[in-house]
């Protein structure tokens, strides 16, 4: 116990503030590369590809980061979502490997059919990733079936149900939405009028699918909306997502686009707040009998392992900011391309 | 095929082709490093041109080094459900610490590292590629150690029985200070160092032979060669350490590497050889009673052999035990000479005379990576039956709802996306090198194509 709080549920909230940094910052870079295609200028795109360049690889370390920590925290989580996974997640690799590799070639041969070929691949990479992660979380909010000990037993193609589709979708707006409104910061010109048309269009997308699924929750799926059903006081938590979403409009036609990001950073944490709230203590959620639910408590790794990991994550998470922020302020700005670029 | 085999081959392409980038960076960037600080203290700018020329190719290595870094970690997952839940709790720590403490660190300097040349300081700069060097060495400490527990397994005890047994950790400092972590991480980096300036000095020998860009690659030849020549010999020393951490932990291990059968006798040890299975003999050159004398420093210690373990707890593959071991040997043997030499030439004065020795190290580029790759094989083939050292088989380890079509199926993906990626890789690194340093902005950006100003897409 810490502050009242056991260990396990400490842990669960570390893993949960790491998959929200995840996010929030791989968010804005697989956004801004969902939509690269709708560049047409061969200088809009490499200033584009440039506004995540010197972060995109950092900002990924959040989903090594999260992997990891799950892997120490909850390994028969771990062990249980990625077996039950298996097509989703080696998907997802395949397509993360050739994300990476498309933006690191990209700039390297001048020919015109080099590039387009790269841009596809970097744009239909960027949006998979989205959408399957949004997949996975979908059904992780659905419940999969596990039995007794942890092992799937739900056919190979399980994973693609409506829900969890609309849950990819909905990822996939809001990170275009917040990639947009990161790419607005970097640009000028021609190119930031474009994109100020592209944050409004995203916001559309984005309040239309978050509309539709919850919707689609508050009718079928009874299960995640006990929690704050029961405390009424949660229920400022989806208004102040409302508000937050409206503020990024607001801001957006104001031109503050630092204060439209942090709105947007807010409501990606927000939603996750939400998901977090309504599954605790169940980390995953079986279909077949609440008594397989894997749970914060009988899922964790031992006390002296988490409190190990707790000194770990309190010393390193600092320092990774740190040196983060630095990065972040090193880059600061408007875009300039230069022989060192992309 | 069944899931084990395929899940072990997929394990082993996977990670094969993994570390052919991670040596590669920690090693350059040691390199960049020494560049860097040269051009600080002497700020003579052909120092800065070598530093500014390498972190291009750095920056092709790391790239592929991440993109096919995250793979294994959701492998654990995926395919070795099991293996995951039982060392979760020990494991998951160093992995966790891995991510947290190198990798960030790394990917996060990266940036500055590759774009911030016109942005920072040289200082700052300096810092940075310092930083993004330490941060791949963390990491390949952190690694290491989670492998080493596998091998030599310390600070845990285990939790429950049967399908539901698990180790926890139960002293930290003893799990990452587990008896062959120390010893595994210094092999581990100097196989890093020499595959670095091994690169840097097959691109010197590369240009010299072609008669371009003399003073730059002549200066970086002899950067890169002090850094192998340390390196090899170091290599020697750790090596060593590393075979007597096995032979006093891993008897049957070692008993597989050196080929070595009779339950308890003086050992030889073989230079190269075969082993007959069949007949559960060796036939080969041996020093007789070499390997009781490096083991025991004596010649009359025995040691144990093959037949004194049940059959079941051998290592299956005697052969690729054997050979990998063995090969892994002989190339640091010859890289070991062949930096002597030209250090001795160096010496002489007449270094880059020989041309033919120039050509040599073109393609001496290979060795620290047949060296890394067997001497990994080694180990890991050297420990089965089993997935953590006389704990968890490997054939327990896998997961329980992943079918052999899953994993064929994922093996194929990954073995399609990887032959592409190895052959854009080559081109372009190729390219780079053809480039040569001093070609202004060596990415065509605005060229001959004029299509380039105006409407490219298609949305």
């Amino acid at each position: 116990m810490f502050l009242g709080i056991d260990y396990a549920t400490w842990w669960f909230m570390i893993i949960g503030a790491v998959f929200t940094g995840y996010a929030i910052l791989d968010g804005f870079d697989l956004g801004a590369g969902a939509l690269h295609l709708f560049f047409n200028k061969e200088a809009s795109r490499r200033i584009a590809l440039n506004a995540i360049g010197p972060v995109w690889d950092g900002n990924e370390v959040w989903l090594v980061i999260g992997g990891g920590a799950l892997f120490a925290g909850f390994p028969k989580v771990y062990a249980s979502v990625f077996s039950a996974f298996y097509i989703p997640f080696m998907l997802f690799l395949t397509v993360l490997i050739f994300r990476a590799i498309s933006i690191e070639f990209r700039s390297k041969e001048p020919m015109l059919w080099w590039r387009k070929m790269w841009d596809y691949a970097y744009c239909f990479s960027s949006a998979t990733i989205a959408i399957l992660l949004g997949i996975v979380l979908g059904n992780m909010l659905l419940g999969i079936p596990i039995d007794q000990d942890g092992n799937f037993t739900g056919d190979l193609f399980y994973f693609l149900n409506p829900y969890a589709i609309m849950v990819g979708v909905t990822t996939l707006a809001l990170f275009m939405m917040h990639g947009a409104i990161y790419l607005v910061m970097k640009t000028e010109n021609r190119l930031y009028t474009k994109l100020t048309i592209m944050v409004r269009n995203t916001t559309i997308f984005f309040s239309i699918c978050i509309l539709l699924l919850s919707f689609y929750t508050l009718l079928y799926i009874p299960h995640l909306t006990n929690t704050i059903r029961h405390h009424t006081w949660m229920f400022l938590i989806p208004v102040a997502m409302v508000f937050s979403i409206a503020n990024i409009t607001r801001s957006v036609a104001k031109h503050r686009f630092i204060y439209a990001f942090v709105s947007s950073s807010i409501t990606v944490s927000l939603l996750l707040i939400i998901v977090a709230i309504e599954l605790y203590p169940n980390m995953v959620l079986s279909t077949l009998s609440p008594a397989y639910n894997l749970t914060v408590q009988n899922a964790s790794s031992s006390e002296k392992s988490l409190t190990i990991m707790l000194i770990v994550a309190a010393i390193g998470v600092p320092l990774v900011v740190a040196y983060t922020s630095f990065v972040f302020w090193t880059f600061k700005g408007k875009v300039k391309l230069d022989e060192t670029s992309y | 095929m069944d899931v084990e085999i395929l899940a072990r081959i997929q394990f082993a392409f996977t990670i094969s082709f993994h570390y052919i980038y991670p040596p590669l960076s920690i090693g350059l960037g040691l390199v960049m490093v020494a560049m860097e600080g040269m051009y600080l203290k002497t700020g003579n700018k052909l120092y800065e041109d070598m530093a500014r020329f390498y972190t291009k190719i750095f920056a092709l290595i790391f790239g592929i080094g991440v993109a096919t870094g995250i793979v294994m970690e959701f492998e654990f997952g995926t395919n070795w459900a099991t293996y995951s839940k039982y060392v979760g709790d020990v494991f998951g720590s160093a992995l966790a610490a891995e991510g947290i403490f190198a990798f960030a660190l790394e990917s996060g300097f990266l940036g500055v590292l590759l774009f911030g040349w016109n942005r920072v300081s040289s200082k700052v700069h300096f810092f940075a590629t310092v930083m993004v060097t330490l941060g791949s060495m963390f990491s390949a400490i952190w690694i290491v150690v989670a492998n080493s527990w596998q091998q030599t397994p310390a600070g845990y005890h285990i939790v429950g029985s049967g399908l539901e047994a698990r180790a926890e950790i139960t002293d930290f400092w003893a799990m990452v200070f587990n008896p062959s972590s120390i010893q595994r991480v210094c092999h581990v980096w100097i196989g890093a160092f020499l595959a670095g300036s091994f690169l840097v000095l097959s691109i010197s020998a590369w240009y010299l032979i072609k008669n371009k860009h003399i003073t730059f690659a002549r200066s970086s030849f002899k950067i890169a060669l002090v850094i192998a020549t340390i390196s090899g010999l170091a290599q020697l020393f750790a090596g060593h350490k590393s075979a007597e951490v096995v032979a006093k932990y891993q008897p049957a291990k070692l008993a597989a590497l050196e080929g070595h059968f009779d339950s308890l006798a003086v050992a030889d040890m073989y230079i190269a050889g075969y082993i007959d299975t069949k007949n559960q003999k060796t036939v080969g050159l041996r020093i007789p009673k070499g390997l009781t004398f490096l083991t025991h420093n004596d010649f009359t210690t025995p040691i144990r052999g093959l037949k004194s373990f049940k059959p079941e707890d051998r290592p299956s593959a005697l052969n690729i035990v054997f050979q990998s071991y063995h090969l892994m040997i002989a190339v640091g043997m010859l890289m070991i000479l062949l930096t002597l030499y030209a250090c001795w030439l160096w010496y002489k004065g007449k270094l880059f005379e020989k041309r033919w020795l120039m050509m040599v190290f073109v393609w001496a580029v290979l060795l620290p990576q047949i060296g890394n790759q067997v001497g990994w094989y080694a180990a890991e083939t050297g420990r089965q039956p089993w997935v953590v050292y006389g704990l968890l088989r490997t054939s327990d380890a896998l997961s329980k709802a992943v079918t052999a079509n899953q994993v064929l199926f994922s093996l194929i993906l990954f073995m399609l996306v990887y032959t592409l990626l190895f052959a854009l890789f080559i081109y372009l690194l190729n390219k780079k090198i053809t480039h040569g340093p001093y070609s202004k902005g060596d990415i065509d950006h605005s060229p001959q194509h004029k299509i380039m100003a105006e409407e490219i897409g298609t949305l």
